[in-house]
């Protein structure tokens, strides 16, 4: 019995990393074909139809490259820092749910790794994690340029944490649950949250461009001042980790966001279609994570990026002040109705 | 003078604070090689945290030697470099060039090669208005702006390799008029160019003139009021974003701009986002002076008949002695102005560029020195930074719309 369970979260853990790998190497082929379109051109398409083969290539040459230890860096904190990076973002969607319960070859299996009690309180500490890795990087290089990314993207992540926190208890007092499987089905029930609490979902998406540094907040690695951040001084393989750590984190941002605002994979009558609909869950959870992914792109092609006192400012007098106030906002409501 | 004398650590020091020297700040090398520091300036940055407490510009990375060449070569030949120095406003380079030797010779310029000069001139500052307004709004990440602005400067290269064959580096001016006259086509590429750019130019201005984030950037910072540009000898959007209307179009009429009706925009702020503002009000000003140009194109020759500095038409070289004597004198030895010098200037997108030529009677020019804006310019850097964040260093250099190639020369 014990051998089943153990087996049945392997083959799901695996499922979702390979998930999230081919997301992760699809996401940068989309985000530069949608990007191209914002911008009149036309994108990578010379690899493979629609230039699908083209994160392949990608892959390949990365995986080619030479890897670069710079002499005065530190050397064991050089080496683990992109895998402190990478591995939270792989892990966070254990407790994400991707469909309701499945008929699978006679057997009902439920969509997700893990259907932990303390779901959110899982993700809010596996993302804080990755900053660890991106600190260290930008230390261990012994780069002004990559240090200062580093310090910058330590002060972004721990501000834009404490907002994100409480934007994350919005869903909790309205389901009366810490687990996401128990988030999603109230949403089911009742409606999804952003229309219950729309400022927290707005303050919620945006704190979760500043937590990955996506534009405008891609502080940490601001090309124009910085060259690269706190990853110049990485080449190679080690390069790809920490690309990997962003890509993957963006979509994980996204899926959560879907999770926790936008109704998880419901979406109103897909149940009902006969036979497949039972099934659909993680075609429509896809699909509106795609839409979120299409924002995030759109937004980076449109906005310049906000300077760095600014948003500390930003982060510490506004987005706090208002997510505190919408979590009062709900507990009050919660506890009248 | 034949010793080349190397500069000690120690004599540099007195350009950071002493706080540098005891590791309580930090020095930044940023640049030659920076994305955002167009083309190959390198700033000595010297950073309390993200503050910066001294910017010390340095150049000479891209000195190509073209002032100390020309005096090798003729005057003819000497024009070909004049594109290369200012690489994003070649035709006014040439220019300001021919308009040198044609004070100095006392040469007269046809009024169809007069508006063919200012039709030209004018594209060339739209084309690099357009350049500074995509590669400052990068610097800002505002990225999408970069492609647009490049596809709109793609037409107007176009139009420069219908006149000339060339898209950059064109050599299309020269002195006493033009290398030939403008084909058949010309007028209506450059109307239609024309009819079309102002509805560009607002989606331009939808993307980033009421744009919180870019306003944010912008406004009120690396401010620099008119009182101490002319104290540092700033010219052009610099200046007049700072209040004052100093344009040499207007200020010293050249090339039969007193003819044509524009304003010179100007703001008072004196920051980034007035130089914003006051440079993409100019290019409506030019789609302005460039209309005005086509719809009294005159007709006429667009080469000044003076046979002693001028080539003849090839038609006259079977039938005309003379003229053929001219040509064999002007290819082989070029042309000897008479001993004297002189200063022409032009508006150039970057402020007041001129040139000084002193001829000594022979076929080659004894001295040519460009006075160039950005060199001018770039002395303000310490002054436009000190105090501001790092992010600020690179929206400043934007800002002022440095071209390296105008201040190596």
């Amino acid at each position: 019995m014990i051998g089943e369970v153990i087996l049945e979260a392997l083959w799901k853990g695996i499922a979702v990393l390979l998930f999230l790998t081919a997301g992760f190497a699809y996401l940068t082929l989309f985000e530069r074909r949608v990007l191209a379109r914002f911008q009149v051109r036309l994108g990578p398409n010379r690899a493979g139809p629609f230039g699908l083969f083209q994160p392949v290539a990608d892959a390949f040459k990365l995986i080619f490259k030479e890897e670069l230890i710079p002499s005065y860096a530190d050397k064991v904190l050089f080496v683990l820092a992109p895998i402190i990076t990478v591995i939270p973002s792989l892990i966070v969607l254990a407790v994400v749910p991707f469909g309701g319960p499945i008929n699978l070859f006679g057997k009902m299996v439920n969509s997700y790794v893990a259907d932990v009690n303390v779901g959110i309180l899982y993700i809010s500490a596996v993302t804080s994690i990755s900053v660890y890795g991106i600190t260290l990087a930008g230390w261990s290089s012994n780069n002004k340029y990559a240090t200062m990314g580093g310090l910058r993207s330590t002060a972004q992540m721990i501000s834009y944490e404490i907002a994100m926190g409480f934007c994350f208890i919005v869903p909790v007092l309205l389901a009366g649950s810490m687990s996401l499987v128990d988030i999603v089905q109230h949403q089911n029930e009742t409606m999804w949250y952003i229309f219950m609490q729309p400022g927290a979902a707005v303050i919620l998406f945006i704190t979760m461009l500043a937590e990955v540094n996506r534009a405008p907040f891609d502080m940490p690695e601001a090309e124009q001042e910085l060259t690269a951040g706190y990853h110049s001084e990485y080449s190679g393989m080690k390069f790809a980790l920490f690309f990997m750590a962003e890509y993957i984190k963006v979509i994980a941002v996204s899926v959560i966001f879907v999770t926790l605002f936008l109704g998880g994979y419901h979406f109103p009558f897909v149940d009902q279609i006969p036979v497949i609909g039972p099934y659909m869950g993680p075609v429509v959870m896809l699909a509106k994570t795609m839409v979120m992914l299409f924002i995030i792109v759109w937004i980076r092609s449109t906005l310049p990026r906000i300077r760095y006192d600014r948003l500390m400012a930003f982060g510490w007098k506004i987005l706090f002040p208002l997510a505190l106030l919408s979590v009062l906002v709900t507990a009050v409501v919660v506890l009248l109705v | 003078m034949t010793d080349i004398r190397e500069v000690t650590v120690d004599e540099l020091k007195h350009l950071v604070s002493e706080r540098a020297a005891q590791g309580e700040t930090m020095l930044l090398n940023m640049g030659p090689q920076h994305p955002s520091t167009h083309g190959v300036l390198r700033l000595l940055l010297e950073l309390d945290g993200e503050i910066v407490v001294s910017c010390i510009p340095d150049i000479g990375f891209l000195h190509t030697g073209v002032e100390k060449n020309m005096e090798a070569k003729n005057y003819q030949q000497a024009e070909v470099m004049t594109d290369r120095l200012d690489y994003l406003h070649p035709i006014g380079n040439n220019l300001v060039y021919c308009m040198a030797v044609e004070k100095l010779c006392d040469l007269d310029v046809p009024p169809r090669a007069q508006a063919i000069r200012v039709i030209l001139a004018e594209l060339t500052r739209l084309g690099s208005h357009l350049i500074w307004l995509g590669t400052s709004a990068l610097d800002l990440a505002a990225m999408s702006v970069f492609l647009y602005t490049m596809r709109e400067r793609e037409k107007i290269l176009d139009i420069f390799e219908l006149v000339s064959g060339q898209r950059m580096m064109t050599t299309y001016l020269r002195p006493g008029g033009l290398w030939r006259d403008v084909p058949v086509e010309f007028e209506e590429a450059v109307y239609k160019f024309i009819d079309h750019m102002p509805s560009q130019v607002d989606e331009y201005q939808d993307l980033l003139d009421q744009n919180e984030l870019f306003i944010d950037r912008t406004k009120g910072v690396s401010v620099i009021k008119s009182e101490e540009a002319v104290r540092w000898g700033i010219t052009g959007p610099v200046l007049r974003a700072g209040g004052m209307a100093y344009d040499l179009r207007k200020a010293l009429p050249y090339s039969t701009y007193e003819q044509y009706d524009f304003d010179i925009p100007t703001r008072t702020e004196g920051d980034i986002y007035a130089r914003y503002a006051v440079r993409v009000d100019e290019m409506r000003e030019s789609l302005k002076i460039i209309r005005q140009a086509l719809n009294k194109l005159p007709l006429g020759p667009v080469r000044s008949n003076n046979r002693k500095y001028v080539p003849p038409p090839r038609s006259e070289l079977g039938v005309s002695m003379e003229a053929l004597i001219h040509h064999f004198k002007l290819w082989t030895e070029g042309f000897t102005p008479p001993v004297g010098s002189v200063y022409a200037a032009v508006e150039s997108p970057r402020g007041e560029l001129g040139v000084f030529m002193e001829s000594d009677g022979s076929a080659k020019p004894y001295r040519v020195h460009y006075r160039t804006p950005t060199f001018a310019n770039l002395q303000i850097m310490p002054l436009l930074t000190r105090g501001y964040f790092v992010a600020d260093v690179v929206a400043a250099i934007g800002s002022i719309d440095i071209v390296l190639g105008d201040a190596d020369r």
